[in-house]
């Protein structure tokens, strides 16, 4: 182990460390690369505020050194909403969680996309409840084990990247934790996309995915990412039955469309010549 | 110059908000309060604010809490329903010292109820409604005047206090139409920006700490988890949570005397006192002239300020008051308030009227008559 700090260490409060997660997260692992993407996106962290839900990964911005707000369960979205129209200036990134977006949150997280209001959302998205003990989430895969599964999910899981790309995202991609240099290279993007972002990231879970099917260990997991992801680009060659309990990565959609905010402002100006208000609460005099 | 409008109840409390300096709405279609929302979406943009109907009342609590941190003044308006859906993010707010505007224009209830018909059923919704000890602010208007200028209030107590208030008004004062005079000078009260020397967000201090807003270099961390006065999570100490709980009660709890606001009248020789908010307010004074008339010594006092609860205000009715009877448009909520401030010293009686419409005067007066021997 080397005695050297970590370039990454300046952008967090460390003050709160030692962090939460468990040994063999893939948290570690998403947070170095998100630094990296807003590295080579150039973005200013003094301008990024960070919104999260509950849930492992929304404590990520509280380890952030930037503005955070550690909201209610699935909620976040609907938070960063109000954050980002009332301060259009600020970069405003979204850590959520499958059970945090595609549960609780579903509705905020469409609706959102619908909008196409610019928001850089990352889901981590470990198929399973990792903060209450195990138990089974909306990306679990069908037969997978939980502790409210205790017989195997009979249910089928969300594809949250292409429910967000149906909705209306405009930019949205999967990756796991193994491809770091797409995962990074796909949050560059989504950083610099001015509109509904949306990154999921298919992450490791050992401590409760792992022990209850099978995958004990980070490296079992891996292993198990590994031989089970098929790029987008190979999805011809597949049938819908070989695709089942794969991993697709690879970007969904990356276009660009009106955004939400914007238009909110364009109207004030264009109809009544007003700029948008910035910090007006500190004002005394309103017309 | 003052300006005089004939306006709706509903468009008058947007009129306040705007007036109050909200720049920010998020919001959630229900009957009886969609106008303040379709208002609002005319009228922000002329000022430069900004308004999202949002997916659902949920999202519209969270909007505006999210609002409120990016450096707006915001506010949301819905009904019982949706009331009930914000409850979770109202406590967040409340533990994370947010000021937000929330009116909640009341309708028959429970459930789907009546919409379009009025009632007071939520009120201890506004004081219990989330999980956990806490200390709302809450304003009722009687008249279309009083929804515009406590719209004001509201949001001049929520900058000031750090504080969640709400607007519990009804049907009957969001759909009727007065006129209403604005006055040439307005006093708001504006945000102020903290020291960033030695800044602690949510310092334990008598004092209610100034607030800062994202993307102004104090790099703040907001959590609704129990938090120490860095704003960093310590929920497993139970010494930060009673320092942290007990400040946020205290604040609202030791300024009570600045916050609380009733009016009363004929109730120095009074035998009976009525007791009421909102609308029923309308049809209480009716009775307390009609009773005059008759020779029976009755009073009112009008609560302006439910919550908190104006505790010493009905105890001093009660040295003197024989009886004392609660007119609300519910089977007995603000009653009990009354009950148990006031038990050991009056008669307490309820005119609980559920199904939408006021009280009639005859109604009050006919009780006035029983209690007073006629």
């Amino acid at each position: 182990m080397s005695d050297e700090k970590s370039p990454f260490l300046k952008y967090l409060r460390e003050d709160r460390l030692p962090h939460i997660f468990c040994s063999g997260c893939g948290i570690g692992t998403i947070m170095n690369g998100f630094i990296q993407g807003m590295e080579d996106a150039e973005m200013d962290f003094d301008n990024i505020a960070m919104v999260s839900g509950i849930g492992c990964s929304s404590r990520i911005p509280g380890y952030m050194k930037c503005d955070s707000l550690h909201t209610t369960h699935g909620r976040a979205i609907s938070f960063a909403t109000g954050l980002k129209t009332s301060n259009s200036d600020l970069d405003v990134v979204v850590f959520t969680g499958d059970g945090d977006a595609a549960a609780i949150g579903g509705n905020h997280l469409i609706h959102a996309a619908r909008r196409n209001i610019n928001l850089t959302v990352i889901c981590i998205n470990n198929n399973i409840y990792g903060m209450t003990g195990g138990q089974i989430s909306p990306t679990s895969p069908h037969k997978s084990y939980g502790s409210t599964a205790p017989y195997g999910v009979d249910e089928y899981p969300f594809k949250l990247a292409e429910l967000v790309t149906a909705a209306g995202a405009s930019y949205a991609a999967r990756w796991t934790t193994l491809k770091v240099d797409d995962m990074v290279r796909s949050i560059r993007d989504a950083l610099k996309n001015p509109g509904f972002s949306f990154v999921e990231i298919v992450s490791q879970c050992p401590t409760y995915y792992g022990r209850k099917n099978k995958l004990k260990t980070p490296v079992d997991m891996a292993s198990y990412f590994k031989n089970n992801t098929i790029f987008t680009s190979e999805l011809p060659s597949y049938t819908e039955k070989e695709l089942e309990g794969k991993i697709v990565v690879g970007e969904f959609v990356n276009k660009q469309k009106g955004e939400f905010v914007d238009n909110i402002k364009n109207l004030s100006k264009s109809h009544y010549g007003k700029d948008p208000l910035i910090y007006s609460a500190y004002s005394e005099d309103f017309d | 110059m003052t300006e005089e409008l004939f306006i709706q109840g509903n468009e008058a409390c947007a009129e306040g908000a705007l007036r109050a300096g909200c720049r920010f709405f998020g919001g959630y279609p229900i009957t009886p309060s969609t106008e303040v929302a379709e208002y609002l979406a005319r009228n922000l943009p002329k000022h430069g604010g900004s308004f999202v109907q949002m997916e659902d009342e949920i999202a519209a609590a969270g909007s505006i809490i999210g609002g409120s941190w990016g450096g707006s003044k915001s506010m949301t308006a819905t009904s019982g329903p949706g009331f009930s859906l914000m409850q979770e993010n109202i406590g967040y707010a409340f533990i994370t010292e947010t000021p937000i505007v929330i009116v909640d224009v009341q309708r028959g209830s429970p459930s789907t109820g009546q919409p379009t018909m009025a009632a007071q059923g939520d009120m201890m919704q506004a004081r219990w409604g989330s999980h956990g000890d806490y200390e709302p602010i809450a304003l009722s208007p009687s008249s279309v005047q009083e929804y515009f200028d406590f719209t004001i209030r509201a949001f001049n107590l929520s900058e000031k206090f750090r504080t969640p208030v709400f607007i519990m008004a009804d049907e009957i004062i969001g759909h009727m139409r007065e006129k209403i005079v604005i006055p040439d000078k307005i006093d708001i009260t504006p945000r102020v920006m903290p020291d960033k020397e030695n800044f602690l967000p949510f310092k334990n201090s008598d004092e209610v700490n100034p607030m800062p807003s994202f993307g102004q270099g104090y790099d703040i961390h907001v959590t609704g988890l129990t938090h120490d006065e860095r704003g960093y999570p310590d929920a497993n100490n139970p010494k930060t949570h009673d320092i942290l709980v007990r400040r946020l009660t205290n604040k609202i709890l030791d300024n009570k005397d600045e916050i609380i606001s009733v009016e009363k009248s004929h109730c120095d020789d009074a035998d009976i006192v009525l007791v009421t908010y909102g609308a029923p307010f309308r049809s209480a004074i009716t009775a307390v002239k009609d009773a005059r008339e008759e020779g029976l010594k009755v009073g009112y006092l009008k609560i302006n300020t439910p919550w908190p609860f104006p505790e010493e205000e009905i105890k001093e009715i009660a040295k003197t008051a024989e009886d004392i009877i609660v007119v609300e448009m519910n089977l007995g909520q603000m009653y009990w308030e009354v009950e148990r401030v006031a038990c050991s010293q009056s008669n307490t009686h309820l005119i609980g009227k559920i199904g939408g419409e006021l009280p009639h005067p005859n109604e009050i007066l006919s009780k006035i008559e029983e209690i007073g021997g006629k």
